[in-house]
């Protein structure tokens, strides 16, 4: 990642490095649509999840996160993936299910994942990947590293037994991990609201476990950046686990082949007002920056991902060997000596 | 007689069912005013109500749970799983809860409920997403396995499964409910343990069950074009396991294959072979043969999806080398 010098502009926003933010989220929007894109096109099968609408939270937690920090996500989790670096042309194999993929194209949309920019894995059970968190933040207290673990779900997955497992693991040990809802709403079709109880699925639960339990607007980046940097911060120290429950909203529907219609209409309207990445737009010129440069920033933006798709449409589909690979790991004997 | 989809048989034994007996209701994710994933209780919620149509969180776990204890105090409740991957996590309550509440209290109680989920790959949903995983369920004593494979026995096995007083996972198939067959209208009851002669023939028995009972009925057509006539079998349900008639067409055949789309070791088609070889040794011209999945989590990449999964070649090129007809 580039180190960008605070300029004087940059002051007046608590992002450190708040271009390098920008292009981002605007990363993480266009291949968004770009996968939209070729979804409709048919180069992309199956199921895909998009998070249009939920950039912030994953664009402002992977800021403060740095190389060695772990993220695990859900299979609407191209943010997260894309968000901590992730080369997008690998991306895009991946959602074509080619042979220059993430995951060699066996994992697809839902599983996306790379372990070189600390992604551990897209995970498609709901709630599943939280105790999968507090693992890989066990290991970094017993190998004596610094690294936090983020992991992010919905607020469907708040209702699920794996939710409250991890939860208390994670608060009873101090365990380096940072739980992140995105509480866009809507599990499927249904409002959260529906189904439970109290008014903040994740928040409410997570400070009667003992976790630090923040609720932050999920539709703003530099709100979501500061109380995960904090929350890394008291990680890091050695200080335990934070949840912190991102308001925010998914402006598509839940999969591709739901077109959304079940929400009211100026429910929708009143959340596409709030998008994320024009709101940080908007901010960015409030603190200085052109409406030139923003769109030159986004022009090239553009021009990244329609490459990167180019560059993965141009890669074949696994050979049929694939099939039989990674079903068992190589064997390690030495230990029986 | 109607013909009617997979998902409309199984909407029209639901409603049939509860407009019958007041204490069926059904639970599950989105089963209300969304009417499921597939769509299978489309029109309930508004027919019923909230409390006899539940739509419940997301808690497979929870879901199951209550169901047992719904179905130990006089209620009979349907619980839809959105698909067979996510049983896992309510799994416990029906190995070891439903399953073994009448033998483990002495017959004290009974748990009268079905679990209807779908199974299966073919939509390229990947490994998480595409499982076969009803021959776990069918290992257990205490519980049944059902698995329809045509329109009307979706109906009819599905009204005898809430009728009966075991816990019983009714497996449905994502890629069977746009299906359309006649289905008898009313009530129609379709007996558990008895399996159907889908066509009969005299060289080689077929075995299977749910949706591979179409690639089998694919592959006796291409057989029959070379002089093979393949008897082909749908087992129904995986338990109780219709051995006899089974034995029969064995015995007269003296050729056996089983086709499921689940995977191969420890998968029905090993205790299906074991029963054969056990009970029809003597009648066998030719090992049992077994024509599954390839073990392998499901891979996302269109063609290896279709390499993973039983094809009609494999059926058709294994019956052919068993009669000695290549
Ligand atoms: C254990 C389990 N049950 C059901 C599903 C099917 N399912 C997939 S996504 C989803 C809704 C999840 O909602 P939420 O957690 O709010 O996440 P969002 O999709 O809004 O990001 C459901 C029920 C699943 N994948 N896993
Ligand atoms: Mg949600």
């Amino acid at each position: 990642m580039v180190q960008e010098a605070r300029t004087d502009r940059g002051s007046a926003l608590s992002l450190p490095r708040p271009e390098e933010a920008y292009r981002d989220m605007l990363r993480v929007r266009h291949v968004a649509e770009k996968a939209y894109e070729l979804f409709l096109k048919n180069y992309i099968h199956g199921t895909m999840h998009l998070g249009v609408g939920q950039e912030a939270v994953a664009v402002g937690v992977a800021a403060t996160l740095k190389s060695g920090d772990y993220t695990l996500g859900t299979y609407r989790g191209h943010n997260h993936v894309v968000a901590r670096g992730a080369p997008l042309d690998a991306c895009f194999g991946e959602l074509f299910g080619r042979e220059i993929g993430l995951c060699k194209g066996k994992g697809g949309s839902m599983h996306l994942t790379s372990v070189e920019h600390g992604c551990l894995g897209s995970y498609a059970i709901v709630g599943a990947h939280l105790p999968i968190a507090c693992g890989t933040a066990w290991s970094a207290r017993l190998l004596g590293t610094d690294s936090v673990t983020s992991c992010f779900f919905g607020d469907g997955a708040t209702n699920i037994g794996a939710f409250h497992e991890a939860l208390n693991l994670a608060a009873v040990w101090k365990l380096p991990v940072i739980f992140v809802c995105e509480n866009n709403l809507y599990m499927e079709y249904t409002p959260i609201a529906n189904v439970t109880a109290v008014p903040r699925p994740a928040a409410d639960r997570a400070s009667a476990y003992g976790l630090e339990s923040i609720v932050v607007d999920g539709n703003d980046i530099e709100a979501v950046y500061n109380v995960a940097a904090k929350a890394v911060q008291r990680a890091r120290a050695g200080e335990g686990p934070s949840l912190i429950e991102a308001l925010t909203y998914r402006q598509r529907g839940h999969s591709r082949t739901d077109p959304g219609r079940y929400r009211p209409s100026e429910e929708v309207a009143e959340w596409l007002e709030r998008d994320p990445v024009t709101s940080f737009a908007r901010r960015l010129e409030n603190a200085g920056w052109t409406l030139d440069e923003l769109a030159r920033i986004e022009e090239a933006v553009v021009a990244e991902v329609e490459e990167a798709a180019e560059r993965a449409l141009a890669s074949p589909p696994p050979g049929p060997e694939e099939l039989f690979t990674d079903v068992f790991c190589g064997s390690n004997t030495s230990w029986r000596n | 007689m109607p013909v009617l989809t997979y998902r409309q048989a199984l909407n029209e034994a639901l409603r049939e069912e509860m407009n019958r007996d007041e204490s069926v209701f059904c639970l599950g994710e989105e089963i209300g005013r969304f009417g499921g994933s597939y769509r299978v209780t489309e029109g309930l919620l508004d027919e019923f109500g909230p409390e006899r149509i539940l739509a419940t969180p997301i808690s497979e776990l929870g879901i199951i749970g209550l169901a047992t204890g719904a179905a130990m105090t006089g209620l009979r409740p349907v619980a839809e799983i959105m698909t067979i991957n996510f049983i896992m996590v309510g799994m416990d309550q029906l190995v070891n809860n439903a399953a073994k509440i009448p033998y483990m209290f002495g017959g004290e109680a009974q748990v009268p409920i079905v679990v209807r989920t779908p199974s299966g790959a073919g939509h390229q949903l990947t490994a998480q997403h595409s499982q076969v995983l009803e021959v776990w369920f069918a290992y257990v004593p205490g519980m049944y396995v059902v698995a329809p494979s045509t329109p009307a026995d979706a109906k009819g096995l599905l009204k005898t499964c809430i009728r009966d007083n075991n816990p019983i996972l009714f497996v449905e198939n994502v890629l069977l409910y746009n299906d359309k067959g006649e289905v008898p209208d009313g009530e129609h009851i379709v007996p558990l343990g008895k399996a159907a002669i889908r066509r009969e023939g005299d060289d080689v028995t077929i075995v299977s069950y749910s949706r591979m009972v179409n690639v089998a009925l694919q592959a006796a057509d291409a057989l029959a074009d070379d002089g093979i006539s393949a008897e082909v079998i749908d087992l129904r349900s995986l338990r109780p396991l219709d051995m006899d008639t089974v034995l029969a067409s064995v015995r007269k055949t003296n050729h056996a294959m089983i086709v499921h789309e689940g995977w191969r070791k420890y998968g029905a088609g090993a205790e299906i072979a074991a029963q054969i070889q056990e009970l029809a040794f003597d009648y066998l011209d030719h090992p049992v043969q077994r024509v599954t999945g390839a073990e392998v989590p499901l891979p996302y990449a269109q063609s290896l999806e279709a390499a993973a999964l039983p094809q009609l070649e494999f059926v058709v090129d294994g019956a052919r080398t068993m009669v000695g007809k290549r």
